[in-house]
Parts: structure tokens; C-alpha cells; sequence
């Protein structure tokens, strides 16, 4: 039995594919798929092996490409990606989630759409706009967003979505009725008194622990924090860190108390390495503590960013663990963040990462 | 005098159209009295096609261009028989 790990590339100009065997230590780029069109994520179904790219092209508008042959050859769909005639159109595709036989997608303005046959055509879940607080959703500063999609394992009527900035939604009935769950974070851009509200919490990333459905973290534009109540509460864990600012979150793939972050210096500082000194940050123990993984990152005159969905890591063990940069790098650990290597430069600007696992 | 026959337009696509529709004529002819029933024709016969040219409100997209007999038009713009249209991506992108 031989294992094929790849990384997927979601970049400004296309999607891309590194790839290795079990080893992850010599590692071929393909690419770039979708026609260069700009790929804000991609993600492959492990259920059927299909991969999708979720994006947006300048002329074209958004669509969700499909590769049922490892990336060789793509087709695109936008069929019922829309809101209603006379809405403002769906500008691109933000983030895919696939699971429980269907494939959802989030998109700006912020919404909502699920595909139960692949990709072909897609349904609004409008139940989202119904939402009470929707007329009173801020657009952030990429735009109003649903960047964030988090399915129950187990359960096909539980979804959780992170939107820029409106916060942290959930729905137990299948996408029809949706409560904010963003209790105990902060909105450090409203009024004095009016920094917890309900909603219209800038929240960058969310991700859901392995094994433990009701653990939550998630890294937002004021903290970084952990929910174990299905985000119906949250609390802080950003003690440790070098900023309480940054994008991308990701977990373990087994351990519910392990969370790789890449904090940044700011949200007003420049939005890359604190010190210029690149490093992933890790937790053993839930976010109460927190140490600095750096061997073989760059240490000084990094003056990257890591975006909202460019951290991911893969199920081998020990864990490998992947970040892109918004300059075109990847950098890769197969140790969980004990030592990394780069193992691809001179790409576009790198959107999202996320890894696929094949066994053969 | 009222023109016996029907004459079809005849319509040129974007360069683009070559990767995004495997096999795609770059030119041909089309029974259609308005823009927006050539865009119905086009989708009929390439699946997918209404969607990369107009937006859902329904518009032509910000930065399609759509010329008939050389000069820029919307969606609902009537066509003569035997017009000749150019669908363009206009410059656009980073």
C-alpha cells in the first residue's frame, strides 16, 4: 500500500497541485488548472475523490470547477449560483465544504448554496437571508463574505459559517433557521459598551476539532478563541500569542487539543510576520498554552501574509502540516511543525490550501 | 418592403470561449430578434454559456461587451435581420 498526499493550491491565477508520496519529501507542482481564472479555494471530496475549485473570474463572474480525473481536465458550473433577478449578483465563490453526499458553497455577498448532484447545479439555502440581523451585516474589508463552512460529522442538519463581518452562524434544520453563536468575542471596531454584540463580529476563520464535534476555535480579526459548546459560548486563548490578529486556523487531524496558528502583526501594522520572522503557532493543550514553531522558516525580512484558508494540515502521522503565502510560497512540515521546508516559491498570490490523502 | 425570409445574425465569440466551452464555434449564425434571445440560443447550445456572459440581475457582465452593427448594447437590445455582433471581454483583470 503506497500513499499519495496531495496539496492543493487554491491562487489568485489558477489552481495548482503539489504532490508526493508518503514520504513528503520530493514533491512535483502541477498546474495551473481552471483556466487561471482566481481560485479562492479547493478542496477534494475524500467520498469520491472528485476535486472543486471555488472562484471568480474578472469577466466571467463565479463558478465551482470540477475534476473527476485528479485535476487533468476541468469543467465549470454556475448553474443556480445566483440570487433572484434584480439582487446584486454573486461576485465569486469564497469556500466549499462537502459532506454527507452533498457540496456546499459559500459565496460573496454573503450566502449560502448546497449541490446534491456535484457541482452541476446549485439551490440557495435562503434561509440564511432570512436570518433577523442580515439588513444589518457589515461587508469587510474583502467584502461581505461567507469564507467559513464547518459541517457536523455526523449529523446532515448541523452547519456552522463564519462570515466577514457578520460572525458566526449555526443551523440545526438544515440551513432554514440560523441563530448567531458569537458569545465572549470581541468587536474591538464598535462603539465603547457595543464590543460584544450579538453579531457583526469579524470573524476570519473557523474550523471544528477532530472527534469532537462541540469544540470550535476560531481565529478572528480581534482574538483568537475556543468554543466546546458548539460555539454557543467562546473564550479567549490568545494569552501566548505574539498579536491577537490573523487568518488562517487549522487542527490537528486527530487531537481535538491541537490548533496550528499563524498569527500576523496586526490588523493595522502591515498584516504579516510579527518581527518579520515567519512562524506557525501550536497548542497541545487547547490554546492555554502556546510555542513558536520556526526551524527552516524564513527569520528575517519575511514580510508575508498567510490568508484566511491557507493552512492545512494532512491525516498521515506524524501530521504534516502546510501553509501558502500571499507572495507564492509554500511551506510544508512532516513533523507537525517540528522542522518545515518550502517546497514550492514563485507561485501567485496563494488563497487557500488544503490537502487530499489517497491510499493505493 | 417586409423581408420574406428569416435572416439570422450572425455572432462572434470571445477567444476565451475556446477553453471555457470545449469545441465552441467562434462564429456562427442565430435565429434571434433581441440580444437577450441570442444569449437563450447560445445557452441552448452550449450549456453553461448565459451564465458566463450575463449576470443574474439579468444584465450583460461589467465587463462583457456586447457590439450590434458597431455599437455597444444591453441586453434588450432588438436585432435586425442579418446584424453582425461581437461578443468581447473588455480589458479588464490584474
Amino acid at each position: 500500500m503506497t500513499e499519495t498526499v496531495q496539496v492543493l493550491l487554491g491562487t489568485k491565477k489558477g489552481a495548482f497541485i503539489l504532490e508526493s508520496d508518503g514520504s513528503r519529501a520530493v514533491w512535483d507542482l502541477r498546474g495551473p488548472y481552471c483556466e487561471t481564472w482566481p481560485i479562492n479555494h479547493v478542496i477534494a471530496d475524500p467520498a469520491t475523490g472528485a476535486l472543486y475549485g471555488a472562484g471568480g473570474n474578472a469577466w466571467f463572474g463565479p463558478a465551482v470547477w470540477r475534476s473527476t480525473d485528479g485535476g487533468t481536465t476541468w469543467t465549470h458550473s454556475s448553474r443556480g449560483l445566483a440570487y433572484a433577478a434584480g439582487e446584486a449578483p454573486v461576485a465569486s465563490v469564497w469556500s466549499l465544504a462537502a459532506g454527507h453526499g452533498r457540496l456546499y458553497a459559500g459565496v460573496e455577498p454573503a450566502g449560502l448554496f448546497v449541490s446534491d448532484d456535484n457541482g452541476e447545479s446549485w439551490t440557495h439555502v435562503e434561509g440564511l437571508q432570512r436570518t433577523p440581523s442580515r439588513p444589518e451585516w457589515n461587508a469587510g474589508g474583502a467584502g461581505l463574505i461567507l469564507h467559513s463552512l464547518v459541517l457536523h460529522p455526523d449529523d446532515p442538519k448541523q452547519i456552522w459559517v463564519g462570515i466577514s463581518a457578520a460572525g458566526v452562524f449555526h443551523t440545526a434544520d438544515g440551513g432554514e433557521t440560523w441563530e448567531p453563536r458569537n458569545r465572549g468575542t470581541r468587536a474591538d471596531f464598535m462603539p465603547e459598551g457595543q464590543t460584544y454584540p450579538e453579531h457583526g463580529q469579524c470573524v476570519h476563520c473557523l474550523v471544528m476539532a477532530p472527534g469532537k464535534p462541540g469544540r470550535l476555535y476560531q481565529q478572528n480579526h480581534c482574538g483568537m478563541y475556543r468554543s466546546d459548546d458548539g460555539g454557543r459560548s467562546w473564550a479567549s486563548v490568545e494569552r501566548g500569542l505574539p498579536s491577537s490578529f490573523g487568518f488562517p486556523a487549522a487542527v490537528h487531524p486527530r487531537d481535538p487539543e491541537r490548533l496550528f496558528l499563524v498569527p500576523l502583526n496586526g490588523d493595522t501594522a502591515g498584516r504579516y510576520m510579527p518581527d518579520a520572522q515567519a512562524a506557525v503557532w501550536r497548542t497541545e493543550d487547547g490554546g492555554r498554552a502556546w510555542t513558536a514553531a520556526r526551524e527552516g522558516l524564513p527569520q528575517r525580512n519575511a514580510f508575508f501574509n498567510v490568508l484566511r484558508q491557507a493552512l492545512a494540515t494532512d491525516r498521515l502521522a506524524p501530521a504534516g502540516v502546510y501553509f501558502g503565502t500571499g507572495s507564492g510560497e509554500v511551506y510544508a512540515s512532516r513533523d507537525e511543525g517540528g522542522a518545515w521546508t518550502r517546497i514550492a516559491e514563485h507561485l501567485p498570490t496563494i488563497s487557500s490550501v488544503e490537502t487530499f490523502v489517497t491510499t493505493g | 418592403m417586409r423581408d420574406a425570409l428569416p435572416r439570422p445574425v450572425c455572432v462572434r465569440l470571445p477567444a476565451l470561449f475556446d477553453a471555457l466551452f470545449p469545441g465552441v464555434e467562434r462564429r456562427l449564425e442565430v435565429e434571434a430578434a433581441t440580444v437577450a434571445e441570442l444569449v437563450d440560443a447560445l445557452e441552448a447550445r452550449w450549456p453553461g454559456m448565459r451564465d458566463r456572459i450575463c449576470d443574474s440581475r439579468p444584465e450583460i457582465r461589467k465587463h462583457i461587451n456586447v457590439f450590434v452593427d458597431g455599437r455597444r448594447v444591453r441586453l434588450d437590445a432588438a436585432l435586425a435581420p442579418g446584424a453582425d455582433v461581437f461578443i468581447l471581454t473588455a480589458i479588464s483583470g490584474g
